[in-house]
C-alpha cells in the first residue's frame, strides 16, 4: 500500500526530483508593504504578496494554514492564507502593533502596541479583543511561556520586562533590563527568560520561577565599536545548547553557549540584522537584514553564512512553514 | 520677585496601574524634583515670519521626558515632578536662580553661556546638578567648564565637525562662506573654518553679509551678483544662526551650488526628519503632546530628564552627587533614538551624541560618519576631545 502511494506520487510529479514539500521562509518587508516567500531548497524568492502598511511581526498558526502579520501602520493584524496570499480578514489589534506571540493554545495572540503602551490579547477565533494590559512606554518584544501561563512584554523606553499572568491578564512582576529591550524568549523547558537590550548591548537571563537575574550575555567584536553592537532578535537552537543573537548594525549574529552565557562565535550577516527563522530541518538559519534589504542564510552546523537573498525594502520579521 | 512669573507644572506620576515593586531592587520610594529655569529672550528681528520660535521650545521636550520617566517610575515606586520657572526678558534672573536652587537638586537651565555660569557659580548650586539645554558655547566645555554643569545640547563645534565629516566623505572639498553680522554668526563661522581645517577641506572664499534690504522682494536680484565674485566652490556655507537671511540664499546663488551650514544641509542635535532608530515613535509622542515638531532644544531638555530618569532607575537615588557620578561612569548609557547609546564625556560633562546632518526633507546622514575613527568612541570625533578641552573641573 505504501509502495503504491509512493508510485502514484512519482507518476504525478515525474519532473520534480526535489522533496514534494520544500520549506518556506516568510519575510515581512517593512518599507515595501509586502511579504517575500523564500524556498529553503532553492534559496530563491518564489513569491511576493502585498500586505497592509509597515508589516513587522509575523507568525504562523500551528497547522501553518494561517499567517498572522502585524501591519503596524494599518493598526491591524492581518490573517493571510499562505497558499494564495489572500488576506482573509483583519484582527482588532490595538494601535500600532509591532510584535506578537501566538499562545500555545493556538488561539490567543498577545500583541505589543508600540505607540499606546498597551499589550492587547486577541482571540483569533472570535476575532475579539479579550484584554488590554497597561505596560511601559513603547512595548516591543513579546514572549509566552511553553505552558502558556506567563506572557512577557518588553518596553523599549521603560527598560523593563513586564510579566503577565495569562489567567488574570495582570502584571505580577516587572524586571529592569538594560537600555531599549527588544526581544524576549523563554527557553524550551520554560525555566529561563532571555531578554535582549539593543542600546545596553546585552542579553539578560532571568530565572522564571522567581524572576531573578541569572546572568548577562556581553558581546565584543574586534574592529566594531562597542555602541554599534546592538542585540535584537534571537533564537535558541533546537537542542537548546546555543542561542543565535542578531546584533543589528554590528552586522553579525553571535552564537552564545546557553550554559555559560559566553559567546563562542560571530557570524557575518547583511547590514542591520534583525530577526531570524529556522529552516524546517533546522540546518539553516535565515536572518533578516534591514538596511541591506536581504536575508542571510547561515549553515548552522558550520556556523557560517552561505548565501544572501535579496528581498524587499527593510526586511524585518521571519517565519517558517514546512 | 515682582517681575518673575512662575509657572508650575507638576506632573503627577501616571495613574492607572497599582504600584508594583521591581524584583530584587530597593523598596524605598524615590521622589525626584526637577526644575526648568528659563531666561526668556526677545527674539532678534528676522526677515521672514515663516518659522517663529515656539514659545514652549525646550519646555515641551522636558514635559515629554517627564511623562516617560514617570511612566517607568510608577513600576518602581518613583515619582517625578517638573517645575518651570520662566523669567521674562526683563525679569530678575538672579532671584529666579536662587528660587530654583532652593526648590530642587536637579535644574535644567535654558539661558545664555554667561547666565549659565552665573547659575553654576551661585553658592547654593555647589551641591546641585545643572544641565545646559540651550548653549553650544565652546568655553563652557573647556576653560569655563563647571563640575556641577552637564551639557545635553551639542557644542557648536560638534555640529560643524559633523557637517565637515559629511562633506569630506563626499569629497566636496572646496568651500565658500557667507557670514552674517551677528555675534552668533561670527562664532559659528569660526567653528566652520576650524572644522573645515580639521577635516582637510579648503575655504576658498568668504563674504560678510552686509545687506539691509528686504530680501523677500529682492533675493533673486541681489544674491546672484553678491555670490558672483566668490572663487569656484563645491558648497556654499552660510553662517546665519538667528535664521535671518539664510533662507534666501539657496537657489539664488550665481553658481548652481548646494548650501550648507545654518541653511540647506544643516548639522543639528535633532530634526523632525529623523525616521530611523525608533525616532518616529519619539516624534509621534512629542507631536501628540506639543502639537509641533521636535527641535534641538526640545531634544536637549528631553535628553537631560531622560538621563536623570535612567540614573535614578539604576541607582535608586535622587541625590545629585550620586546621579552625577553614575552619569559620568562607563556604565551609563541612554537610548536617545539616534542609533547609538548616549553617554557623558568624563572630561567636560558634554553628552556624547550623534549629530543629524539633514535638509528640510530628509536626513542626509548621521555623524559620526563611517570611516572617521577614534580610539575610544567614534562619536568623540565630534567636538572637543579630551586632549583639546581645557576643562579641569571634572578631574579634581
Amino acid at each position: 500500500m505504501r509502495r503504491l502511494a509512493a508510485a502514484l506520487l512519482l507518476t504525478a510529479t515525474p519532473l520534480i526530483p526535489a522533496p514534494i514539500h520544500a520549506g518556506e521562509i516568510w519575510v515581512t518587508n517593512e518599507k515595501d508593504d509586502t511579504v517575500s516567500v523564500i524556498d529553503t531548497d532553492t534559496l530563491e524568492v518564489i513569491k511576493t504578496y502585498p500586505t497592509g502598511e509597515r508589516p513587522r511581526g509575523v507568525t504562523f498558526s500551528k497547522d501553518f494554514r494561517r499567517l498572522y502579520i502585524c501591519a503596524s501602520d494599518s493598526d491591524t493584524v492581518q490573517v493571510m492564507d499562505p497558499d494564495t496570499g489572500e488576506i482573509l480578514h483583519d484582527l482588532p489589534s490595538g494601535e500600532d502593533p509591532e510584535q506578537f506571540v501566538l499562545a500555545p493554545d493556538d488561539r490567543h495572540l498577545y500583541i505589543a502596541n508600540e505607540d499606546d503602551a498597551i499589550t492587547t490579547v486577541v482571540d483569533t477565533q472570535s476575532r475579539q479583543v479579550v484584554a488590554q494590559i497597561d505596560v511601559g512606554v513603547e512595548p516591543e518584544g513579546m514572549a509566552i511561556s511553553p505552558d502558556g501561563k506567563i506572557a512577557i512584554t518588553t518596553s523599549e523606553t521603560t527598560n523593563m520586562a513586564h510579566w503577565i499572568d495569562t489567567a488574570t491578564h495582570k502584571l505580577f512582576a516587572n524586571t529592569l533590563v538594560d537600555s531599549r529591550p527588544r526581544h524576549a524568549e523563554f527557553t524550551a523547558d520554560g525555566s529561563q527568560l532571555w531578554v535582549s537590550a539593543e542600546i545596553g548591548g546585552t542579553v539578560t537571563v532571568f530565572s522564571v520561577a522567581d524572576q531573578q537575574e541569572l546572568g548577562k550575555v556581553h558581546f565584543a567584536i574586534a574592529g566594531v565599536n562597542d555602541d554599534l553592537i546592538q542585540p535584537v532578535g534571537f533564537k535558541f537552537s533546537p537542542d537548546g545548547k546555543r542561542a543565535f543573537v542578531a546584533l543589528g548594525p554590528a552586522n553579525h549574529v553571535a552564537v552564545v553557549d546557553t550554559a555559560s552565557y559566553e559567546v563562542t562565535n560571530y557570524i557575518l550577516t547583511g547590514r542591520r540584522v534583525w530577526h531570524m527563522a529556522w529552516s524546517p530541518d533546522q540546518s539553516q538559519l535565515f536572518t533578516t537584514n534591514g538596511v541591506s534589504g536581504d536575508v542571510t542564510v547561515i549553515d548552522v552546523a558550520r556556523e557560517t553564512p552561505v548565501k544572501s537573498i535579496k528581498v524587499g525594502r527593510f526586511p524585518w520579521g521571519a517565519a517558517m512553514r514546512p | 520677585m515682582p517681575k518673575t512669573t512662575l509657572r508650575r507644572m507638576a506632573l503627577a506620576a501616571v495613574t492607572g496601574i497599582g504600584l508594583m515593586p521591581v524584583q530584587g531592587l530597593y523598596a524605598a520610594s524615590v521622589d525626584v524634583q526637577v526644575i526648568y529655569l528659563r531666561q526668556q529672550v526677545v527674539p532678534a528681528p528676522v526677515l521672514s515670519n515663516l518659522d517663529p520660535v515656539p514659545e514652549d521650545l525646550g519646555i515641551a521636550g522636558a514635559n515629554l521626558a517627564l511623562a516617560e520617566v514617570a511612566a517607568t517610575g510608577k513600576f518602581l515606586g518613583e515619582t517625578y515632578a517638573l517645575t518651570v520657572i520662566d523669567v521674562p526678558p526683563d525679569g530678575d534672573f538672579a532671584a529666579a536662580t536662587r528660587e530654583a536652587l532652593a526648590g530642587a537638586g536637579l535644574v535644567l537651565v535654558d539661558a545664555t553661556a554667561a547666565e549659565l555660569l552665573a547659575v553654576a557659580d551661585t553658592p547654593e548650586a555647589a551641591d546641585k546638578l545643572l544641565f545646559n539645554v540651550a548653549s553650544g558655547d565652546e568655553a563652557l566645555r573647556s576653560a569655563d567648564c563647571r563640575a556641577n554643569l552637564l551639557h545635553t545640547i551639542p557644542e557648536d563645534g560638534a555640529r560643524t565637525d559633523a557637517l565637515m565629516q559629511v562633506l569630506a566623505a563626499k569629497r566636496w572639498s572646496k568651500l565658500a562662506l557667507i557670514t552674517g553680522p551677528k555675534a552668533a554668526d561670527l562664532v559659528y563661522a569660526d567653528h566652520l573654518r576650524r572644522s573645515a581645517a580639521k577635516f582637510g577641506l579648503t575655504l576658498v572664499g568668504e563674504k560678510a553679509w552686509s545687506f539691509d534690504t528686504d530680501l523677500r522682494r529682492a533675493a533673486t536680484v541681489e544674491l546672484p551678483p553678491f555670490t558672483q565674485d566668490l572663487p569656484d566652490h563645491d558648497v556654499l556655507l552660510v553662517a546665519d544662526e538667528t535664521d535671518d537671511f539664510g533662507r534666501y540664499v539657496e537657489n539664488n546663488t550665481w553658481l548652481p551650488r548646494p548650501v550648507a551650514g545654518s541653511e540647506g544641509m544643516e548639522p543639528l542635535g535633532w530634526t523632525h526628519v529623523m525616521e530611523q532608530w525608533g525616532a518616529v515613535q519619539l516624534q509621534n509622542r512629542f507631536e501628540e503632546t506639543a502639537g509641533r515638531d521636535m527641535q534641538s532644544r526640545d531634544y536637549a531638555a528631553w535628553a537631560a530628564i531622560r538621563a536623570i530618569g535612567e540614573a535614578v532607575i539604576r541607582t535608586g537615588s535622587a541625590d545629585p552627587a550620586t546621579l552625577r557620578s553614575y552619569m559620568l561612569s562607563d556604565t551609563f548609557k541612554l537610548d536617545g533614538f539616534k542609533g547609538r547609546g548616549l553617554s557623558f564625556r568624563h572630561w567636560n560633562g558634554q553628552m556624547r551624541q550623534p549629530i543629524a546632518v539633514a535638509n528640510a526633507r530628509a536626513l542626509v546622514t548621521l555623524a559620526p560618519v563611517e570611516g572617521f575613527l577614534h580610539q575610544r568612541n567614534e562619536t568623540d570625533t565630534l567636538g572637543l576631545d579630551e586632549p583639546e578641552s581645557q576643562c579641569h573641573a571634572f578631574t579634581e
